[in-house]
């Protein structure tokens, strides 16, 4: 399997899964408003995995299309963070999971603009505006609701504590990441840490919120290596009717 | 019940050079949030460049009693409109 | 239809008011948030304005039960666009009522406990890929016939409401009819599915425009005051002379054995749905009218601690602002 191709699913799935999870609360939000502003967000990330999952399948080469890289794959071929496939909890924690990949992927996408492949750099071009954008929302929100009532404090801290050790496997280097890096395609996820890190702790403090102590960080969602539980539920509920009906047109 | 988030109306410029135009209204706790919700309610087909919000209940309106006086005088005032003036054809497009 | 039976409030006003009302929308007038109008004009307003934005609501539920499993990438994209879509028409719908003086909290209140109703339709269950079709094609072209005419209702801000809807809506029924054409094309196995949510959509998309209202008195007033445009049975007959070539092109049989063209009114005889379902359905017997609710519920319940805490700490800043001045 090739580094490239390696990569552009671990970008792929995370918009995958996250832009699925962020989709279960249509109909359900807290108020129309967030309603409407959640969906567009979800509708963006899809967007993003079309191009991300379709320059998967163009270099693997083999013939797959994005729809099969995303109907067809089994939980252990998934490379996604362990992050964004953690449930949506309530409000709280669905926005605090977002401003933790949000400030990831903002920092990722800045330095992917400049890749040495122009065909990631265009995909990263067109996802940093959406982006910019969904950190600029999800940061709002962790600072109103951080800095709001005694419960919405208490519930976005408990959502801080409960997501934290799910934020550092971002910044975990492999050979894949020392292959892109070395060719110019992509960063190397360590060097993106500090960045991060300043970004996150601003909002936190104007969010009254306090970053845990310990950066113990789960590992395993973008190697393969060991998924939550929770992916090859959400993946049973998405790939249901292209497994039940192979070969089907929709 | 909670308090209800206020009102706000939703001014959105949809091309370079236009007139802001009021497009509908929305409810949020505050202008911050009110523009970012404009954004993604009433911008999902490319409609605009910039939002104003406004919150409503800082709009001034004339009330309809008063539309005699207000609006009547000007329709008198035909020589506003350009179709008044009667110019010669020789003078050319004017 | 999205307002069903919308009883029409009387009224008592000053007689010399009301024909001097009545003459503005007979010439064609828009009456607006501030201008004089009858207290039965307010009151019914609200009332079919608050249900049609309440079925918008409920209505992103039956279609939201397949955004999670929609069988591709786009498809996914483009039914949740179409929800979406549904809760921004709510809301435009919420703020056209809230003109005239009701809040959006109040009349959510009032679907929330029942007091208020949504259309019949949705609280049917979609239980197949093919129903996401057929909701696009049947339930959106039946509001499709409603709306447009409503364009022109006499109340400007519901006017200006569905203009906008309308515009938005377009691409939602075509995109039900796609989906229709591909598994009617499809495998076998897609063209049951096909055939099935035919079957089970045909008689209550026609209850929607609900029962006859040639005698209604309710009707009446509300057509005279611009604010329903069509009876029910005139829209029904456009929707099914519409609608039967529609299925005949997809090669499916809409489940009525006595639908016939009928040359003399140009137009197809076809058979009344059975009122009686129509009538548990809306006393809350249909089949998901109680997990309708419940979700609508428990998402504004869950919801309260948000819209609260942003409301404090938008009067937390408020109040720093303030101090610092």
């Amino acid at each position: 399997m090739s580094a490239l191709f390696e990569f552009c699913l671990r970008m792929g799935d995370n918009t995958l899964v996250l832009g699925h999870r962020v989709s279960e609360w249509c109909g359900h939000a807290p108020v129309l408003e967030e309603d409407i502003a959640l969906a567009n967000t979800a509708l963006d990330l899809i967007g993003q995995t079309q191009m991300w999952l379709g320059l998967a399948a163009d270099v693997e080469g083999q013939g797959r299309s994005a729809d099969d890289l995303a109907f067809l794959r089994d939980a252990w071929d998934f490379r996604n963070l362990l992050l964004v496939e953690q449930p949506n909890g309530d409000f709280g924690v669905t926005m605090m999971r977002q401003f933790l990949f949000d400030a990831w992927h903002l920092g990722q996408l800045e330095t992917l603009i400049d890749s040495a492949d122009d065909r990631v750099s265009a995909i990263a071009q067109k996802a940093i505006k959406e982006v910019t954008y969904h950190f600029d929302r999800s940061s709002g929100l962790v600072i109103g609701l951080g800095d709001g009532s005694d419960e919405s404090h208490a519930r976005m801290q408990t959502a801080l504590d409960l997501l934290w050790p799910f934020a550092g496997e971002g910044f975990e280097a492999d050979a894949t990441d020392l292959e892109l890096a070395g060719a110019g395609i992509a960063p190397n996820p360590a060097g993106l840490r500090a960045a991060f890190d300043a970004r996150v702790e601003q909002v936190l403090q104007r969010a009254t919120l306090s970053l845990p102590e310990s950066r113990f960080a789960h590992r395993g969602g973008r190697t393969g290596a060991r998924h939550s539980e929770h992916l090859g539920h959400m993946l049973a509920t998405m790939q249901v009717l292209q497994r039940s009906y192979p070969g089907a047109t929709w | 019940m909670s308090k209800q988030w206020p009102l706000w109306e939703i001014f959105i410029r949809g091309q370079h050079g236009l007139n802001h135009r009021h497009v509908g209204s929305l409810h949020a706790p505050d202008a911050d949030t009110a523009i970012k919700h404009a954004r993604d309610v009433y911008t999902r087909r490319n409609e605009g460049v910039s939002i104003w919000a406004v919150e409503a209940q800082h709009i001034a309106a004339s009330s309809p009693s008063e539309k005699g006086p207000l609006y009547e005088p000007s329709e008198s005032k035909v020589y506003r409109h350009p179709t008044f003036f009667d110019i010669p054809d020789d003078v050319g497009a004017m | 239809m999205y307002a069903q039976m919308v009883k029409s409030e009387a009224t008592q006003d000053d007689p010399d008011k009301l024909v001097a009302f009545q003459a503005r929308i007979d010439a064609g007038e828009k009456i607006e948030p501030k201008d004089w109008m009858p207290e039965g004009y307010r009151k019914t307003l609200i009332r079919q304005i608050g249900q049609h934005a309440h079925s918008e609501i409920v209505g992103q539920l039956p279609e939201g039960n397949w955004i999670t499993r929609a069988p591709t990438l786009e498809r996914k994209a483009i039914l949740l666009a179409k929800v979406q879509d549904e809760a921004g028409h709510g809301l435009y719908l919420y703020c056209a009522a809230e003109t005239l003086g009701v809040s959006r909290d109040e009349l959510t209140e009032m679907l929330l406990d029942g007091r208020m109703k949504y259309s019949s339709i949705f609280n049917y269950p979609t239980l197949t890929w093919a129903d996401m079709g057929a909701v696009g094609w049947l339930v959106d072209g039946a509001a499709i016939m409603n709306q447009v005419p409503l364009q022109r209702t006499s109340f400007g801000p519901y006017s200006r409401a569905m203009i906008r809807i309308c515009k938005e809506e377009s691409f939602h029924q075509r995109q039900g009819f796609d989906i229709m054409m591909k598994m009617a094309n499809g495998t076998e196995a897609q063209k049951r599915m096909a055939q099935d949510a035919l079957n089970r959509f045909w008689y209550p998309s026609l209850m929607m425009f609900g029962p006859s209202d040639k005698d209604s008195v309710h009707s009446a007033q509300s057509m005279a005051w611009k604010i329903k445009m069509n009876t029910n049975d005139e829209l029904r007959q456009k929707f099914v002379d519409q609608t039967v070539p529609q299925a005949e092109y997809l090669g499916l049989t809409v489940p009525d054995p006595d639908l016939r063209w009928n040359d003399d009114k140009g137009g197809y005889d076809f058979s009344e749905p059975d009122w009686a379902e129509f009538f548990d359905v809306i006393k809350g017997n249909g089949p998901c009218n109680v997990e309708r609710l419940a979700a609508r519920n428990k998402a504004w319940d869950d919801g309260a601690w948000v819209r609260d805490g942003l409301m404090a700490h938008a009067d937390k800043k408020r109040a720093r602002q303030m101090a610092a001045e």
